[in-house]
């Protein structure tokens, strides 16, 4: 069985990644621009995983990069939930256009 | 020889006044504020008269006054050499000016204790009076002529806080910014002048510059060679440095700040604007006399004649002005007009070459005594009379015994009959003018004949003119316990001598308020003062005070002194004739003169005349079109830069939307960019 190419991969990943842009630019609901940012995470650890295991395998680099975001991600939600939450007790809404506040 | 440390003291002391009583005189010693400034001065008064005492004690021993700088420091050097030091000078024109600033400094703030009594800021007055005490013995004492500059700026600046004193009253405050601008402005001609001087003389220590500037050296060369528009950079710098002198002195036609001065305190008066300050232009010329002396002779003429017309126009004005103050003071610029073209009669050969020096120094000495003492009189009739024109008052001197005795002392001192101070030093003055040039003689002894004239018409204005036997009902205020104090003035309007209601009616409310003629307080320093005018003429100042240091043959009494005093005396008959009792005379002469009445009524119009180049010719073709352009032209290119900025932000303040995808996307887009430029470059 022939080994998947590389550039299948980074198909995948590109593919997830621009959803996740995609997703962070058009949805108005933060809890789903939550999970369009965890996307992009993700693809950039499959990024990391591909690469490591393609063109370095004899090193574990890439893996512990995405252990790392891995653990990031997850602290990295418990604060956008927080935000959230707050955004809600605030404007009664998770709207991100209501959220206009920040501005001159 | 008097050693540096308690020179330096004794203006320090004065400073040190200042600070404490500036800072603190209002609000935790107010009443003690006076006390504490008089003790001071005092302390340096004593310190004066004993450097005095021992500096001239050694000049008389070594039969030679020599000059020496007992203390210096150098506080500013710059690369080429040239530093402002702040040094002491001692010379004997710089210790007879201590004295002399020193004693009449304290006899003002002993007088101040009993005239500004009561006063809501005597606390900042006293404090003011130590500051102008401290610049002037600064500057009299410098050694270098920067230093010289600052002190000269500061008296200026202690000046224009004293005449607007009283900073309630418009005419106060016009008054002061008068002074500061006049004296500002002929300030600025000094500070070119000492730039001139110090840039060729490469230095700024008034010993070396004399030394380069009289003697053959690089630098006289150099000075003698550069000419502008004709004339010598040394005459120009000499010139200038004059015009600052000229200025702070009062001469002609920068004299217009000087009556209007009047507007402060009479103590002030007497100090600043009549013995000490204003002879400070007589005594910057006499500081770098041997410079004008030997280098600058078409200079000294320039000072000899601006001296004798100041001295003859002031005494023309002087007959006709009604307010005492006034009067006073138009009499200071004449006196100080006679020190200036006692300076400037220098003669370059014979013995009496340099009597003129000799002569204008024993005119500001004896001068300062004099006239301080008329002014404290007027300060002491005015206190009574509760006004300043000649008409509110008369017939004073059964009410005020004392008061007229030292103001008839300071009236035949300055008019120069002979025993007294003022008679010794003219005659000098005109000696030394007989000897340099007639026509400055001949205006000199027709001025003395005036001043004579205008200090006894004063005189018998005030003193005499009613005579109380003749209205007992209204002059019964001088006899009933001597408290009426305006019992005088009452009769005037009885008299038929217009004079406005309200001041008599409030004449009449603080008329008994005052028992007797003056407290102690005010009374001293008069006869202190009055003391020095008929004695100061006896101080050995030909054996002295010399450019030199070398004495002058001291000559007696000849028959030279017959036509001053005999002008004199004709003035005072002349002025008995008019004004000892009242009459139509005066009204009959004041027609009789007609046009020159008139004129000189109005100061010759030279305020009318400033008044005409500054708001026609100054303001309208330099001021407006300066306003305009930084109105229209420097404002406008920072308006515009401010609204160019404002339009901008404008404009791009919409990309601040506030919506976090918004910059979420501007952040992609940066990255996407980068990664672009990124790739193409690669």
């Amino acid at each position: 069985m022939t080994p998947i190419p590389l550039t299948h991969i980074l198909f995948v990943s590109t593919a997830l990644f621009f959803i996740g842009t995609y997703g962070l630019f058009t949805r108005r609901n933060m809890i789903t621009m939550l999970m369009s940012v965890e996307l992009i995470l993700n693809s950039v650890n499959i990024n990391f995983v591909a690469f490591n295991k393609y063109l370095y395998p004899e090193k574990l680099d890439g893996v512990f990069f995405s252990l790392f975001i891995i653990a990031i991600a997850a602290a990295e939600a418990a604060v956008a939930i927080a935000i959230i939450i707050n955004l809600y007790r605030n404007l009664r809404s998770i709207d991100v256009e209501e959220a206009s506040d920040l501005k001159f | 020889m008097p050693n540096a440390a308690y020179i330096a003291w004794i203006p320090l002391l004065p400073l040190a006044g200042f600070v404490l009583l500036g800072l603190f005189g209002r609000k935790y010693f107010r009443s003690y504020s006076g006390l504490i400034g008089t003790g001071i001065v005092l302390v340096s008064t004593v310190l004066s008269v004993w450097v005095a005492w021992s500096y001239f004690g050694q000049c008389l021993s070594e039969g030679f006054c020599r000059q020496t700088v007992p203390l210096e420091l150098t506080w500013l050097s710059f690369p080429s050499g040239v530093s402002i030091d702040m040094s002491i000078i001692l010379d004997p024109i710089s210790v007879m000016m201590i004295v002399v600033v020193s004693l009449v400094s304290l006899m003002v703030h002993i007088f101040s204790l009993g005239y500004m009594k009561g006063e809501e800021r005597f606390g900042t007055y006293y404090a003011f009076l130590s500051l102008f005490t401290f610049s002037m013995l600064g500057l009299v004492l410098a050694g270098n002529i920067f230093g010289i500059y600052i002190f000269w700026e500061l008296v200026g600046c202690s000046s224009y806080l004293l005449i607007g004193f009283y900073y309630d009253r418009p005419t106060a405050v016009a008054a002061a910014k008068k002074a500061f601008i006049v004296t500002r402005l002929a300030d600025l001609g000094f500070l070119v002048g000492i730039l001139i001087l110090s840039f060729y003389g490469e230095t700024l220590d008034i010993r070396t510059l004399i030394e380069r500037l009289i003697h053959p050296s690089i630098q006289f060369a150099s000075i003698t060679t550069a000419s502008f528009l004709g004339i010598s950079m040394l005459s120009w710098g000499l010139f200038l440095v004059f015009i600052g002198g000229a200025g702070k002195s009062a001469l002609f036609p920068l004299h217009i700040w000087l009556p209007d001065a009047m507007e402060g305190p009479t103590p002030v008066s007497a100090l600043i604007h009549a013995a000490t300050m204003v002879v400070a232009g007589v005594y910057l010329v006499a500081r770098l006399y041997p410079i004008y002396a030997f280098s600058g002779l078409q200079v000294l003429k320039v000072v000899q004649y601006a001296g004798a017309l100041s001295a003859i126009l002031a005494a023309i004005i002087a007959c006709t002005q009604t307010d005492i103050k006034r009067v006073l003071a138009y009499s200071t610029m004449s006196q100080i007009g006679y020190m200036m073209f006692a300076l400037g009669s220098f003669h370059p050969v014979g013995e009496e070459a340099a009597l003129g020096y000799t002569a204008g120094m024993f005119h500001l000495f004896t001068h300062a005594f004099f006239k301080a003492l008329l002014f404290l009189c007027a300060g002491v009739i005015i206190h009574r009379v509760h006004s300043n024109e000649m008409k509110d008052m008369g017939g004073l001197r059964k009410t005020m015994p004392l008061t007229h005795a030292c103001f008839l002392i300071g009236c035949l001192a300055i008019a120069g009959i002979p025993p007294l101070s003022g008679f010794f030093s003219k005659e000098e003055i005109l000696l030394a003018a007989y000897h340099s040039d007639k026509l400055i003689y001949y205006v000199g002894l027709f001025t003395s004949g005036l001043t004579a004239f205008y200090m006894f018409r004063l005189y018998f204005s005030v003193f005499w003119r009613k005579d109380g036997g003749k209205r007992p009902k209204e002059d019964g205020g001088h006899t009933e316990a001597g408290g009426q104090g305006y019992g005088g003035a009452a009769g005037a309007v009885q008299g038929g001598i217009a004079r406005p209601v309200q001041a008599g009616v409030a004449g009449a409310v603080q008329g008994g308020d005052h028992h007797g003629e003056a407290p102690m307080v005010m009374k001293a320093p008069l006869l202190i003062l009055a003391a020095g005018a008929v004695l100061a003429g006896y101080a050995p100042f030909f054996r002295l005070v010399t450019y030199n240091g070398t004495p002058l043959e001291t000559h007696g009494v000849s028959l030279f002194a017959v036509a001053p005093v005999g002008l004199a005396l004709a003035g005072i008959l002349l002025a008995g004739w008019l004004y000892r009792k009242e009459s139509n005379r005066p009204d009959q002469v004041m027609v009789a003169f007609g046009v020159l009445y008139r004129t000189a009524y109005h100061k010759f119009y030279i305020d009318e005349l400033y008044l005409f180049v500054t708001r026609k010719i100054i303001f309208n073709l330099i001021g407006r079109p300066a306003a305009w352009i930084d109105r229209h032209v420097v404002d406008g290119l920072m308006n515009f830069l401010a609204a160019l900025t404002a339009w901008i932000s404008a404009a791009i303040k919409r990309f601040q939307s506030g919506k976090v995808q918004d910059y979420a996307l501007y952040f992609f887009a940066g990255i996407a960019g980068l990664a672009i430029l990124f790739i193409l470059r690669h």
